[in-house]
Formats: C-alpha cells, structure tokens, sequence
C-alpha cells in the first residue's frame, strides 16, 4: 500500500520536467512560479486517508493504485460523435476539450458582445495574460489541497470565461470535457476560470463524459469570480465512465449584489469527491448551491461544501438530494459559516436521500457554525425509501413498476430539478431519471 | 364479470377475510355495508392487488381471468379501478403528470395509440366539470393540500378520466356533506352503463340514495352474513348492526 501511494506521487513529480518541455506559450514567468511552488505543495503534503476528518468516509485507495498517464495532443473523436452530448434545441457557444486539450475544430462560438472572451485557458495566458493573473490561483488556494496544487502545479489548459462589465452572454456556454478511448489510463487536469464584471450575465455548462467505460482520472479545478451586481447560472454535469475517478474543486468569489447559482448532477466516476465552495465579500449577494447524485453498485459520490457568509444581508440556499442503489455509499458534508458580522444572513441547507437498496448507505453532516446574532438559518438531513403506498396508488391507476418509479423520484428531485433555468438540461436531468430504474 | 369465491385473506398473519363469496355483473351496482373493522377495505384492496394481503384460499374471476395472478397494474388496465377510502397525498407529481402516464399505459396495454396533448387536455377539462371542481386541480399535487372533500372529488374524476369496467368505491360518500355527496353520486350515475360495474363500500344508506344499489350486502367478521336488495340497506339504517352479533338476522323483516 504504501509503495503504491509514493508512486502516485512519484509519477507526477518524475513526470513534471516532460511537462515542463511540452508548455507551448502557456508560461508566463509569474505562472511558471506558481506552478514551481504548487509542484512543491504537492510534494510536500500526505495523500488524504481516512483519518483525516475531511475525508474520513471517502476512502481514495483504489484511485492511488493506478498509474495515469497525460494524454498526447492529437485526440481525434469519430463522427458524429459529439452529438451525443450536445444538448437538442440548446443555442449555445461550445468549448469541448479532448482528453484535456482544447480542440479549435470542435469548438464553436456564435456572436459575441464586444470584450467577451470564451476560449481556452491556454489561450488566454498567451492573449491576456494581465485578466488571467489576476484572477488565477487567487480563489482556489494549494493549502491543505494536495489535488489543487496537482492541478495549479500541472495548468496548461482549461476553460476560460471573461465578460466584460455590463455585457449579458444570452447563449449558454456549454463545455464539453470528454475523455476519449486511449491505450493508457488518462487524467485530463481541466482548469477553469470564468470571470464576470458588473452587472454582466451568463450561463456556463461544464458538463464531462467519457467515451468509453475505463479507468480514467479527471482533476479539475474551477475559479469563479462574480462582481458586483452579475449573474451567474453555473451547471455541473458529471456523467463519466462509472470506473473513472473524478476530484473536483469549485471555488466562488461573490461581491456585492452578486447572483450565483449553481446545479451540480452527478451520476458518474467508481469515486467522485466534490469541494465546492463560495464566499461572500461584500453584502447582499446570494448564492445557490443545489445537487443531485444518482449513484448504484459500488459508486461513491462525496460533497463537500462550504458557504462563507463573511458579510451581512446575505442568502444562501442549498439543498442536495441523493439517490442511491445497491450498495453505493453517498456522503454530504455541507458546512455553512456565519462569521460576526454578518447579520442578516438568510441560510437555508438540506440533504435529502432516498436509498433503493438494503445495501446502500449516506454519511450526511450539515454544519452551521453561526456567530453573528441576527440571522435566520436552518439545516436538515434525510434519507428515507420510496414510498411504497404511493406506489401503490399509481400503479392502482394502471402505472407499471418503472413508471412509478421514476414519478416517484422525479417528484422527490422535483426542487432541484425544477430552478434548472436552461429547458434542455433540466429535460435531459428527467429523462436519465425515468429511464434509470427498471427493476 | 366478477366471481369471488370463498375468499380468504390475512395481513401480517391476522386472517380479515374468512370467506367471502360475490357475483357482480355488468351493469349491476352492488352495496357493500358493514360495521368498523369488518374487513371491507380489506376486500377493496385485495380486488386492487395490494401486496401487504395475502390471499390464503379461494379465487376471484374477473371476465374469465383469474384476477389474483394480475400486477396491481394490469388489473388496473383490464378496467378495475378502486377510489382508496384514505387517498394518498403525492407532493411533486401533478394530477395531470398522473393520469397522462396512467392513460398512456392503459392504452398502450390495450394496443391503442398514445392520446396527443390536446385531446388529453380536452378531456381532463371535460372530466372534472364532472365533480365540480376548478381546472386548477390539475395542476396541483395529488391530493396535496386537498381537504377531505376535493380528496373524494378527485378520486372520482380519476375513475372518470379512466372509465374502468369495474368501479370499487371506498367509503367515497364518508366526509361529504350533502351537496358534495350529491356532486360526487352524479358523477357515478353518468359513468354508469350496461358494460360496467360499480361496487360501493359505505356505512350509510345516504349514499345508496343517489347511488341506488341493484344489491345490498352485509359484510361482518370478514364474511358476508346477508344479502339482499336496496331495501336492506333501508332496514340496516333503522336497526344497525346489533343483530348480527346476536347471531341473528332473521329479525330483519
Ligand atoms: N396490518 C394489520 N394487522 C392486523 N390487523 C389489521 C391490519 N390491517 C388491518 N387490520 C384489521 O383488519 C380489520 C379490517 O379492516 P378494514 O380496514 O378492512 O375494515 P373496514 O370494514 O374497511 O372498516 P372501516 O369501516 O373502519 O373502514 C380491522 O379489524 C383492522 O384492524
Ligand atoms: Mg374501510
């Protein structure tokens, strides 16, 4: 075991100077830093067991037993092949990255506002390298975040985001990270940083797939800044191979008046470890953070979440809902902090489960830690079956067993399925239920 | 159409049905009284398939097929229908999104094609005129919120956008004052023709008033101890149901 584990490291570490070589433009001198000292941070930080508190449930053996490889650039995808995960009726802008690396042929942008950038990181470090540092690395730090600092140590692509003050993007941007066939065991590093001015709008899908169901890696990291008075719609899809393994961090940095909200599905990866987290700097902003898993055999799906109410007048509303079959293990821990001064807060956290099986089970711990006086807060956690006599009435109706049951957890994801704003994701969210369940 | 015979059924080991014979035929509405606790519910939900009774002797034919062997489901789809005496309460899912996917299954068990959206939506329109209650129903949750009147009104504009062959009604009548009662006998009364049937379960005469029965029943200690016409029911609102503790019902004249 522990030989394994000195590999894991050891692979990226020994592997770090061919990365180094391969930067193409991508290296700026305060990147390269930042990139030399999180390769340090990495080195010098213990792989998470669980015997540390935030990873006590969410044991990541099976992950450091394998040798992942970066994928060369030259991924080519079949025809047609990108369909499957396009989105019918959606009008969108879209990125897709292949086994990590942008691809310019299947991207495709329609007409932007005056200043907005959508393209690659890589790009952007090349054509506007003042925007990208000054955002990056500021919000996702590498303290105590061994997979972060993989991440900052490893940038060289992802995707970017940058609207301009007072611009709205009406079509929503739509990501595509697919990791694609290969010989070897692939990570794909995907580092995102979407930033939007005052009074700006938009939508962003990151939405990741596999072609296939092999062992895979995915490490992403995603920034996001909303200035003052912007709106932000944030969509996570994760629907990879169900042996993959898929580390995701999301860090929001919300100011004044700002909107953000967030739906994150999960019905992919053998392990997939979510840390997202947002902080309010200014007053009177809102955040939104709601999920859903939908996970069966020997899946794991863990959230962890923090809320960050520094400042006063603000909301918050979380709500995620698991549903697990056989004996998939989900485990929540939503953490909101009400800091001194932020009176007024408005925190609203749940976690609700429905489990299928005997055999599967949630660790669920929301946590509020309030130290300001004035503020309404509450938390809840819950985990329960399918009710059976509501079952029964639908099939009285004449409703089979399928159907009933996908009505039944339809209507059980019905609060966050129902705020999806973008119609054709919120369909596709439906449709996965209702097709899922057939026994 | 059906032919119950000697049936015999327990929950959790407590035997509740301990013989119970019963011939309905199309176009007949036949009254189901009894005491609390006799086991008509039980005799409801047994017709409809609930899992939790086991059926532990006897036979129930329903149009040449032995019903027993039927998913609740199916039997829904050969035409039975039961309107629960305790309606369940179903947050999330519309009684719209509920008839749509119950009418499809329905039809497409029969073969028949799928009803596009707007013929679904003429119909539901039409229906629940029926029982007098607002379109707004529609798209509520089933039953939630519903007081226990709307719960009873809505079973029936169930049974009327599903038009079974065999209508079991549970206690529909329990809750209602006289003009719902009225709302909701009509409503049955319209459905009714030559190929269907009606089995209505109460405790009082009131309904068999607005819903006249072709045959009355007394159900007691999971047997039926008398049957006869609509006049019995008559005389059981007179007399209750002391006589048959008494061991006997040659009382009633
Ligand atoms: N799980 C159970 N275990 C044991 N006895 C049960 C169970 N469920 C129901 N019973 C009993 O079965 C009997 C019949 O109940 P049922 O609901 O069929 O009566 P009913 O005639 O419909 O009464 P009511 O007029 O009150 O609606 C009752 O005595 C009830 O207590
Ligand atoms: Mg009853």
């Amino acid at each position: 075991m522990e030989k394994n584990i000195t590999n894991f490291k050891e692979q990226f570490i020994s592997y770090y100077r061919d990365f180094e070589d391969g930067l193409n433009g991508e290296s700026t001198p305060e990147l390269n830093c930042l990139r030399q000292k999180a390769l340090e941070t990495f080195n010098e930080l213990p792989l998470p067991t669980t015997k540390d508190e935030e990873w006590r449930y969410t044991n990541i053996s099976p992950l450091l037993k394998h040798n992942f490889s970066v994928a060369s650039k030259e991924s080519k995808l079949s025809k047609d092949q990108l369909s499957q995960y396009q989105f019918d009726k959606l009008r969108s802008h879209q990125l897709v990255f292949v086994n990590g690396n942008f691809s310019s042929e299947y991207s495709k942008l329609n007409n932007l506002p005056e200043g907005v950038i959508i393209g690659s990181l890589s790009n952007a470090i090349k054509n506007s390298p003042e925007i990208v540092e000054k955002h990056f690395g500021k919000y996702a730090g590498n303290e105590h975040q061994i997979f972060t600092a993989l991440s900052t140590a490893y940038t060289k692509d992802g995707a970017f985001v940058y609207v301009p003050d007072g611009k709205v993007i009406e079509d929503s941007v739509h990501i595509i990270f697919i990791t694609s066939k290969a010989k070897e065991k692939i990570i794909t590093q995907p580092r995102n940083l979407f930033v939007a001015g005052k009074n700006s709008q938009l939508t962003i899908i990151e939405h990741f797939v596999s072609d296939n169901e092999n062992i895979h890696f995915t490490n992403s990291v995603t920034e996001i800044f909303t200035d003052e008075n912007a709106t932000f719609d944030h969509i996570k899809l994760q629907e990879e191979s169900k042996k993959s393994f898929h580390i995701a961090r999301m860090e929001v940095d919300q100011e004044r008046y700002s909107n953000f909200r967030s739906f994150s599905f999960s019905k992919g990866a053998s392990i997939a470890r979510n840390n997202f987290n947002s902080k309010f700097n200014d007053e009177s902003s809102e955040c939104t953070l709601n999920g859903l898993f939908l996970i069966e055999n020997e899946q794991l799906f863990d959230a962890h979440t923090l809320i960050d109410h520094a400042k006063p007048h603000c909301n918050s509303h979380e709500l995620y809902i698991g549903i697990l079959d056989d004996q998939a293990k989900g485990v929540f821990n939503g953490k909101v902090l009400v800091r001194q001064d932020a009176q007024k807060t408005n925190a609203f956290q749940k976690n609700n489960n429905i489990i299928l099986s005997d055999d599967a089970l949630v660790n669920t711990k929301p946590q509020l830690e309030i130290f300001a006086d004035d503020v309404k807060c509450s938390h809840g956690a819950t985990i329960g079956q399918l009710d059976e006599e509501a079952k029964f009435y639908l099939k009285s109706r004449g409703i089979g067993e399928q159907n009933a049951t996908a009505i039944l957890l339809n209507a059980f994801a019905t609060d966050v399925i129902t705020p999806i704003k973008v119609d054709p994701v919120r369909k596709h969210i439906k449709n996965i239920l209702s097709k899922r369940f057939k026994h | 159409m059906l032919e119950v015979k000697n049936l015999h059924a327990s929950i959790e080991g407590n035997e509740i049905l301990k013989g119970i014979d019963l011939k309905i035929n199309s176009g007949e509405v036949h009254a189901i009284m009894g005491p609390n606790g006799s086991g008509k519910s039980t005799l409801a939900q047994v017709l409809a398939g609930r899992e939790e009774y086991e059926v532990t002797d006897g036979e129930v034919m329903y149009n040449g097929n032995n019903l027993l062997e039927l998913s609740p489901e199916d039997r829904a789809r050969e035409g039975i229908f039961l309107a629960f005496q305790y309606p369940i309460e179903i947050p999330g899912v519309s009684n719209t999104n509920l008839l749509k996917t119950a009418l499809n299954e329905i039809r497409k068990y029969k073969g028949e094609e799928e009803l596009d959206t707007f013929d679904f939506l003429a119909l539901l329109k039409e229906k629940i005129k029926l029982v007098d209650l607002d379109q707004s129903f529609l798209k509520r949750s089933v039953n939630e919120g519903f007081s226990g009147g709307e719960k009873k009104r809505n079973e029936i504009f169930q049974l009327a956008v599903l038009s079974p062959k065999l209508a079991i009604l549970d206690e529909t009548d329990s809750g209602l004052d006289i003009d719902a009662l009225k709302v909701v006998a009509n409503g049955v009364n319209k459905l009714k023709t030559k190929d269907n049937a009606t089995l209505v379960v109460t405790h009082y005469q009131r309904l068999l008033n607005y819903i006249v029965p072709d045959f009355v029943h007394v159900l007691h200690d999971g047997k039926i101890v008398k049957s006869g016409g609509k006049e019995l029911a008559l005389e059981l609102e007179d007399i209750g149901y002391d006589w048959i503790k008494n061991g006997s019902p040659e009382v009633v004249k």
